[in-house]
């Protein structure tokens, strides 16, 4: 089933971290395995990067503590290495970091040298995109990784019933769109051409992480967007190029995108307002946080729909 | 004083045995009220079943149902019923009998099933509304989603606004009155039934065709809508089957062994 979620303030910045956990937290009877969220904070000139170095479900022998420490260490060794000047690198779970440094070379060879260390997945990459995901509901998850203090201008969430692939951090959403900088995909569906898509991508070039179908959205717009279309006009091509069922959301530094399947056969809520734009699975995600009588609509099938903040 | 379990009076047997109601309505004479922002959508429907079945209440009007899902279903029984705010997925579904009128807007698969009665939205609903409805009239003032009235059997649906994608998939009987546009696959394999087009059809469905617009249903279409106080567009158009899959004596010879 799986349930998502994004919210845009506009021309404010607002508490992303509670409110987007409040509208997951409300639609967890939609996905209990595992919840995801794919916040902007305020842009920075470091580069901000999430990333993790094994999965909560790994087993863990004696050496696990020190192997995380060793891959730890390599992963700043290959920043330094790569021109990178290291602001930071904190520990936000037993497995997962949250590194700053300043950098102005290509995020593509960063990436691939980072997820050369065994165990290593790039969650996140870019100047105010911050990916935090893993196992359990809203408030676990946030309560985890401390979000409630998360200040931002606009999110996307998802809350993930796992039907195509594991029940991992690798299997949860949103993605990354690798090697982009600040562009991120949540997705509430099945797609049937995944298999298709997935070696004409990789022949291309591109690396994926994961079992899971919806990885493919991410990748495929950030193809599209690297062949030099909009974000608007690559989210159009998908709704002929991706088969199946889907909604699903992107989000860019500055923009929040939305695109439904030509059967509608996903639902989504939105409500727009002077004051921010929310959209749910649910209309209680959005009842949420706008505690009061609201009027809102479904988009129809081959909507696509592109908000700035 | 004892709890009064609501099993002990609630003769259909739709309550768990050990279901309590929140009893936090307020009753004046044959009508009551309630706020429904603190309970769960179990203790909703236990109140609403406590007040209709037990406590004789006719009118009632329900408060800040939140979007909560699956509110005031399984009413079996002829009342009134206010919604003042909006519903989530699977809202008033299962019902024989109600007048219910819902303030707000609704999610997807409202009034799921109906047999009797009347459902009166004054905003959107979602998709799947009056999925399988038996009978009754449903009216939404704004736009519905898509499949409307999918596997429709009975009754009619009123839309003020738009319809999206596959309205009247499959519908077997009863009518559908659209005063805005219409998505692509309109009456897609429509077994009967008639459903009438105010604006624009993006793509019939299969098997699905135009007919004539006759007299009997300018009279239907007037009638329904003096009922509901709603303006008509300019033009109606009708569409019905067209009976090119209508197949059911041409078994397959092995079915025919089968059936013999």
């Amino acid at each position: 089933m799986c349930g998502i979620a994004g919210i845009i303030y506009r021309g404010r910045d607002g508490d992303l971290g509670s409110d987007m956990t409040r509208m997951l937290h409300s639609m967890r009877h939609r996905g209990p395995d595992s919840t995801g969220f794919a916040l902007y904070g305020p842009p920075s000139d470091l580069t901000v990067m999430r990333f993790k170095l094994a999965d909560p479900t790994d087993f863990r022998d004696f050496d696990f503590n020190e192997r995380l420490e060793r891959s730890r260490r390599e992963v700043e060794s290959r920043l330094a290495k790569l021109g990178a000047t290291i602001d930071r690198v904190q520990g936000e779970s037993d497995y997962a970091y949250r590194a700053t440094f300043r950098y102005d070379g290509q995020l593509k060879p960063l990436a691939d040298f980072v997820e050369d260390v065994p165990g290593a997945e790039v969650l996140s990459l870019g100047h105010s995109l911050e990916i935090v995901k893993d196992l359990g509901d809203a408030e676990t998850v946030a309560e985890q990784y401390r979000l409630d203090s998360f200040r931002g201008t606009h999110a996307i969430g998802h809350v993930r019933m796992a039907t195509e692939s594991d029940v991992d951090i690798a299997g949860a959403h949103p993605y990354w769109a690798y090697p982009f900088s600040d562009v991120a995909v949540v997705h509430n569906g099945q797609l049937t051409n995944y298999h298709q898509w997935r070696r004409r991508l990789e022949r291309l070039g591109h690396r994926f992480q994961s079992e899971c179908d919806s990885e493919i959205i991410a990748v495929y717009i950030a193809q599209r967007m690297s062949d030099g279309l909009s974000l608007e006009t690559a989210m159009k091509q998908s709704l002929d190029d991706l088969d199946g069922v889907f909604t699903y959301l992107v989000v860019t530094e500055s923009e929040l995108g939305v695109a439904k399947d030509e059967m509608a056969a996903k639902p989504l809520v939105l409500y727009e307002s002077d004051d921010l734009v929310a959209m749910a699975s649910e209309e209680v995600a959005i009842r949420a946080i706008v505690n009061r009588e609201i009027d809102t609509y479904d988009p129809y099938e081959r909507e696509v729909l592109v908000w700035s903040r | 004083m004892t709890e009064t379990t609501t099993r002990a009076v609630d003769h259909r047997g739709l309550a768990e045995p050990d279901a309590t109601a929140p009893k936090t309505a307020v009753i004046t004479g044959s009508s009551a009220e309630f706020d429904a922002a603190e309970l769960s959508p179990r203790q909703i429907n236990l109140e609403l079943r406590r007040l209709l079945y037990t406590e004789g209440i006719t009118e009632v009007t329900l408060r800040n149902p939140g979007a909560k899902h699956s509110l005031a279903v399984g009413l079996l029984t002829r009342c009134r019923l206010t919604i003042g705010g909006s519903l989530g997925y699977f809202g008033v579904g299962l019902i024989d009998g109600p007048e219910i009128h819902i303030t707000g807007r609704v999610g997807w698969s409202v009034a799921e099933n109906m047999m009797s009665g009347v459902v009166v939205i004054d905003k959107n609903a979602g998709s799947l509304t009056g999925a399988a409805l038996r009978g009754g009239d449903l009216v939404v003032r704004g736009h519905v989603g898509a499949r409307t009235g999918i596997d429709q059997k009975g009754g009619t649906i009123i839309v003020g606004g738009n319809a999206g994608s596959m309205t009247g998939f499959m519908m077997q009987r009863g009518r559908q009155i659209i005063c805005g546009n219409v998505g692509q696959g309109l009456g897609d394999s429509m077994y009967d039934g008639a459903i009438y087009v105010g604006g624009e059809v993006a793509s019939l469905g299969v098997d699905c065709v135009e007919a004539e617009f006759t007299e009997v249903d300018q009279e239907l279409i007037d009638r329904k809508f003096a009922i509901y106080r709603m303006p008509q567009p300019d033009r109606f158009r009708k569409f019905v089957c067209g009976q090119k899959l209508w197949n059911y004596d041409n078994l397959e010879p092995s079915e025919r062994k089968l059936v013999l």
